[in-house]
């Protein structure tokens, strides 16, 4: 026994200064930052994503819930109030000039106000929200399936993403984030503009904001303004397809 | 596991020699070290997920305003550990800590313990869901190879004598003792030995796999039934959690028991597959 005691000692009395652990943090800190092992690391959002797109059929539903079922409060994140006077003369005027610009790869780009979306079919799901940091919530949302506005625009075949523009502005850029064409066309991918039955609190997306059930919260785009069909994602933002994709590295696909 | 080298005539032991056995064979080897280095990255890279939400909560769903069960958190000059209503002050390990820079952090876990060392959740979550899937693939195959190359059946299965209350009693008190196995008894894994192996290669993790899957939104729609058997999405990230200490904890008896068994021929065994038996003890023990 005592000869384990001693050089363990030993071993705790050297690392006992904090200066004496740097070298090998360090060396983990270099090791993750190196491309080649990010690259590697990387590989896992693909397997995650192709792995999911083959064994779960791409129409199945996120669970639904009953209203007995619905959190007590909603936790808002991200930008809870977007800065600048545009936005806060939409605020003042109940978001009556508001429009969402459908463009790109569609045989006809057109805007919708909020009261043409809400003359559209609506559609209402209780569903989990999932934040990447790991909390849930569950809400009731109402809105219009993004397949309807995205079978009115006529969406080209060679769209491959749609991308959402929005009004929030974070540091140096409008958010904006993007799905492929089965999530985009999923039943349960909606433009909502109610949360448990009163119209969306601004802190939550006001007055449109994007459900997007079987993936993490920061593809939820909030405050849409406008909904974009690309075949690419590489002239967007900085190419990842996501505001906090090209920032800090979140992976593109959220679904785990 | 057992196959002498040398051959072992129990009435006729030669004193000196020294008999080696072929006790580890090359998949165990293999996955062995490879879930070294894995568990340790998917541990530290999970410390830094759940240093971004450090709450735990049972049920479907959770957050900041919702009761939480187990909580990391810190005062203006204190960190602590909540569970229940048990309150336990943690500065300077958990909660509220001094980084390798001398800058007081309030993340929950501290930078020594996480992937990477300083907070990014985006960083930890891509080192721990890339060893995810070295984790399953590995676990998937090493508990085919057990199965179909045997190792299950000629190993780990107990047999029915080693289910006896006072045999296993009788295993308790002689590790409690710290008398280990020797001679040929050694070369065979004792019940305790089988129960924690088995324990840890079919249910804790399978666990972790199965419980880290019921988090994801993509998993939830494809596989609704796993929400069921865990009791929500929330309650799968609490059992995650305590399944991944338990894992730590089996690591530290591992380890006390490898130090006190022999660290030298442990690892040894470990490497090379060739185990050298300890001599029978004289008082027949």
């Amino acid at each position: 026994m005592s000869e384990f005691v001693m050089p363990r000692r030993q071993l705790i009395a050297r690392a006992g200064g904090l200066a004496a652990t740097l070298p090998l943090l360090s060396a983990c800190d270099a090791i993750n930052d190196a491309p080649a092992v990010r690259k590697i690391l990387s590989m896992g959002e693909e397997m995650n994503r192709a792995s999911q797109r083959a064994l779960i059929d791409r129409n199945a539903l996120a669970r639904e819930f009953t209203r007995a079922d619905l959190s007590p409060i909603f936790r808002a994140n991200g930008t809870r109030l977007p800065a600048g006077a545009a936005y806060a003369a939409h605020v003042a005027r109940g978001f009556a000039d508001w429009r969402v610009a459908v463009t790109g790869l569609v045989a006809k780009p057109f805007s919708l106000s909020l009261a043409d979306i809400r003359a559209m079919p609506q559609r209402t799901q209780i569903t989990r929200h999932d934040c990447v940091e790991g909390w849930s919530a569950i809400g009731q949302w109402t809105g219009v399936q993004l397949s309807r506005i995205l079978t009115a625009a006529g969406v080209k075949d060679s769209a491959r993403y749609i991308v959402f523009r929005c009004a929030d502005r974070i540091g140096d850029a409008l958010y904006y984030e993007s799905c492929d064409m089965v999530d985009a066309r999923h039943p349960q991918t909606i433009l909502a503009w109610a949360l448990n039955d009163a119209v969306l609190p601004i802190a939550n997306g006001a007055p449109l904001r994007l459900r997007i059930e079987r993936q993490l919260g920061y593809k939820h785009a909030k405050y849409v303004t406008g909904i974009e069909a690309v075949a690419s994602l590489d002239g967007i933002g900085a190419g990842k397809g996501g505001y906090w994709e090209d920032r800090i590295d979140y992976e593109w696909y959220a679904g785990i | 596991m057992a196959e002498a080298e040398t051959p072992v005539a129990p009435s006729a032991p030669a004193p000196l020699a020294t008999v080696r056995v072929y006790r580890h064979r090359l998949p165990t080897r293999i996955w062995h070290w490879v879930n070294a280095v894995t568990l340790l990255i998917l541990l530290m890279s999970g410390l830094m997920i759940f240093n971004a939400h450090p709450r735990l909560y049972w049920g479907e769903y959770g957050a900041n305003f919702d009761r939480a069960w187990l909580v990391i958190g810190s005062t203006a000059d204190s960190g602590y550990l909540r569970i229940g209503s048990l309150r336990v002050e943690t500065t300077g390990v958990l909660g509220r800590w001094t980084n390798a820079e001398g800058v007081e952090k309030t993340w929950a876990f501290p930078g020594w313990a996480t992937i990477p060392t300083s907070y990014n959740l985006a960083d930890g979550r891509r080192w721990h869901l890339f060893f995810a899937w070295v984790l399953a693939i590995s676990l998937t195959l090493y508990m085919l190879w057990t199965a179909i190359g045997g190792h299950l059946t000629k190993d780990l299965h107990v047999r029915r004598s080693e289910w006896s209350p006072r045999h296993i009693w009788h295993d308790i008190k002689q590790h409690a003792r710290l008398r280990f196995p020797k001679g040929e008894a050694a070369a065979r894994f004792n019940i305790l030995q089988k129960l924690s192996y088995i324990g840890v290669i079919f249910v804790l993790l399978p666990l972790m796999i199965a419980t880290g899957l019921t988090m994801s939104p993509g998993i939830n729609a494809g596989a609704p039934w796993l929400l069921d058997l865990f009791g929500g999405r929330q309650s799968a990230r609490s059992i995650h959690f305590i399944a991944a200490w338990a894992l730590v904890a089996f690591f530290f008896v591992h380890i006390a028991m490898v130090l006190l068994a022999g660290p030298v021929n442990e690892i040894r065994s470990m490497v090379s597959g060739w185990f050298r038996l300890p001599p029978e003890r004289k008082d027949g023990a």
